[in-house]
């Protein structure tokens, strides 16, 4: 426990993960050889999804015309219609922003709580607590999985989404609850001092004068969520059980295994498919990678 | 005397017994005490409920036969020993599962440190190759799985099309059983490599004082030197963290067996949480499965456990007795 204490707070212990001007390389022979490197090792990054997109938009005997082409003769944008219509995949995208969303809101408001309680109270066992809490990071779902199968089970929450974001308003999770004290240590403590001594709650510091401050923290915290819980699989494989409770990564394979109609390949309506689950994560993190860079550079300040 | 302990509890804001146990000493402590524990409350419900409990219960339930409904039944080691001895999938997806991670944790590890140092050179253009890199931890692993089944396909596949330039016959990949093992590594090395391990040794490499680089530029030291001498133990802390991770990211590894192979070509990539899956909630044999999951665990216990105590030798930390 104690080495693994020593450990953990690694994560966060940096003061910026940007990459800054720290040592501007010019352009000697070795810096070319690098650089070219990184782009090889970028295309090999790019190309596969480079490869899905041209796939989604080609017409099915494109497919398998030998040598492939690269580029879809003309692109078929109807591929991306004739999905919605094969498979209820509105229903999907519906089901996964419930459980998004409300996974999300109970991981923000809960861990926010439990972090607050670590980084600004003391009280017995608190400490022990916290150890126990970083512990339950390495634990792997496995072992828990089936109890809470049955868990479930017996309150008759299979084949809803309950299953899927319920949890997530009990503390939301070591990592998060993690990130968020480390950012709450980071911020002086006179503040909310002064809060007390003038006469406001604990909420109230809680609710006016530490949540505002850390937005950005915040803000990492809901894309990593966002992105977990959208991609999750296995949560939606075990509790979901009829298509039109599915969310977009399970009705994906569900998708893959629909029998071909008439023999006709449906590479390109599954590659439109993925295309249509991988965009929203990329919307997301493009529109906050500042809040994404910026709040794990922020609660690293203090380790 | 109990008359003036009982005016104490009842005088507002005064110590009660349960804030006395907090370990409180005055009344704004005590109130803080009661609050923090008040404030921790969902995190010590979400502990008991869907871990602690869990965990507890998994135990039983391994000594069980068990459907998941009704009452367990009491069949002592019985689980354990058709897990060792009667179980003709168990070892064969153990070992695969450790086949797996031999490759998949070092190469992934050595590879994610490459980009990491890539990155650090603060080139031009550095943010967008970061983004390029995470691409893959931003997208479900059922599309990752899909399209590459779509990339590895055996005749109109741009792999075995790549292959077939350079004169190589591509073998059928995911479709053959002596192949669809490596294709499920190269799938998981390409998606893991720039992901938060990448992300965890930037910051690591961050951390390297510039002051040590500047002294061992002026005694003469090579770029190989200083990486190796300086960059390399002050980054083994998280070497050692991103190790850790990398072996139980590993050894759990499923959604990608599970979509693009169903675990076959004849069980070539049955892996050991695949088969976990399938015993608990195809078959519904709950308290074989949860000694499987038992099972599992404490193997990973053991790993890090001998992780942990390798660690002393190699592990430097800067600021730390330790």
């Amino acid at each position: 426990m104690a080495t693994e204490e020593a450990v953990l707070p690694d994560i966060v212990r940096s003061r910026t993960f940007s990459v800054g001007a720290r040592r501007r390389a010019g352009w000697a022979p070795a810096a070319v050889l690098f650089y070219v490197l990184t782009l090889a090792l970028a295309v090999i990054f790019v190309f596969p999804f480079f490869w899905t997109v041209s796939s989604s938009l080609k017409q099915p005997f494109e497919l398998f015309s030998f040598p492939p082409t690269m580029f879809p003769i003309t692109p078929q944008w109807v591929n991306y219609a004739t999905v919605l219509q094969k498979v209820p995949f509105l229903t999907w995208v519906l089901n996964s922003l419930i459980v998004v969303a409300l996974n999300t809101g109970g991981v923000i408001v809960t861990s926010s709580l439990v972090a607050y309680s670590f980084a600004r109270f003391e009280y017995r066992g608190r400490d022990v607590l916290f150890l126990i809490t970083l512990g339950t990071m390495m634990l792997p779902s496995q072992v828990t999985l089936i109890p809470q199968f049955v868990l479930f089970n017996a309150l008759g929450w299979i084949n809803t989404l309950l299953p899927l974001w319920v949890p997530a308003w009990f503390g939301g999770g070591a990592f998060f609850i993690f990130l968020l004290r480390q950012f709450f240590l980071s911020l002086p403590n006179d503040l909310d001092e002064a809060a007390v001594i003038d006469g406001a709650s604990f909420l109230q510091v809680y609710w006016s004068i530490l949540m505002p401050l850390c937005k950005p923290a915040l803000a990492t915290v809901a894309i990593i969520s966002f992105i977990g819980s959208w991609n999750d699989f296995l949560g939606p494989l075990i509790y979901l059980n009829s298509p039109d409770k599915f969310t977009v990564a399970l009705g994906l394979n569900f998708f893959q295994n629909v029998p071909e109609s008439a023999g006709m390949p449906m590479q390109h309506l599954l590659m439109a498919a993925s295309v249509m689950a991988i965009l929203p994560c990329l919307v997301l993190f493009f529109s906050f990678q500042r809040y994404f860079v910026e709040g794990i550079v922020l609660s690293g300040i203090k380790g | 005397m109990a008359r003036a302990s009982a005016e104490v509890a009842t005088k507002p804001g005064s110590i009660s017994l349960v804030a006395r146990l907090a370990g409180a000493k005055t009344p704004l402590q005590a109130r803080k005490a009661l609050w923090g524990y008040l404030l921790l409350l969902p995190w010590l419900l979400g502990l008991i409920i869907f871990i602690v409990g869990p965990i507890i219960a998994s135990f039983y339930f391994s000594f069980t036969d068990y459907e998941g409904m009704g009452v367990p039944a009491w069949i002592g080691l019985a689980n354990y020993q058709k897990a060792f001895f009667g179980d003709d999938l168990f070892w064969p997806s153990l070992g695969r599962t450790f086949e797996y991670s031999l490759v998949v944790v070092p190469v992934g590890l050595l590879g994610s440190l490459v980009l990491a140092v890539l990155l650090n050179r603060g080139m031009k253009g550095t943010n967008i190759f970061r983004t390029v890199f995470f691409l893959p931890s931003l997208t479900p692993a059922v599309a990752l799985a899909l399209l590459w089944t779509w990339l590895f396909h055996p005749t109109v596949g741009p792999i075995n099309l790549g292959l077939s330039w350079v004169g190589v016959q591509g073998p059928g990949w995911l479709t053959d059983q002596h192949w669809a093992l490596s294709a499920l590594i190269i799938i998981s090395l390409w998606a893991s490599m720039g992901g938060n391990a990448m992300l965890i040794f930037i910051a690591g490499l961050q951390g390297v004082p510039e002051s040590l680089m500047d002294a061992a530029e002026i005694d003469g030291a090579g770029r190989w030197d200083k990486f190796r001498n300086i960059t390399l133990p002050m980054i083994s802390p998280t070497l050692l963290f991103n190790l850790i991770l990398g072996v139980i990211g590993a050894l759990k590894v499923f959604t990608i067996a599970f979509v693009a192979t169903q675990g076959g070509p004849s069980y070539a990539t049955w892996f050991f949480a695949l088969h976990i899956y399938q015993q608990a909630f195809s078959y519904f044999r709950m308290g074989y499965g949860s000694a499987l999951a038992w099972i599992f665990v404490i193997m990973l216990l053991i790993f890090t456990y001998v992780q942990l105590s390798f660690s002393r030798r190699w592990v430097y930390y800067a600021g730390g007795s330790d």
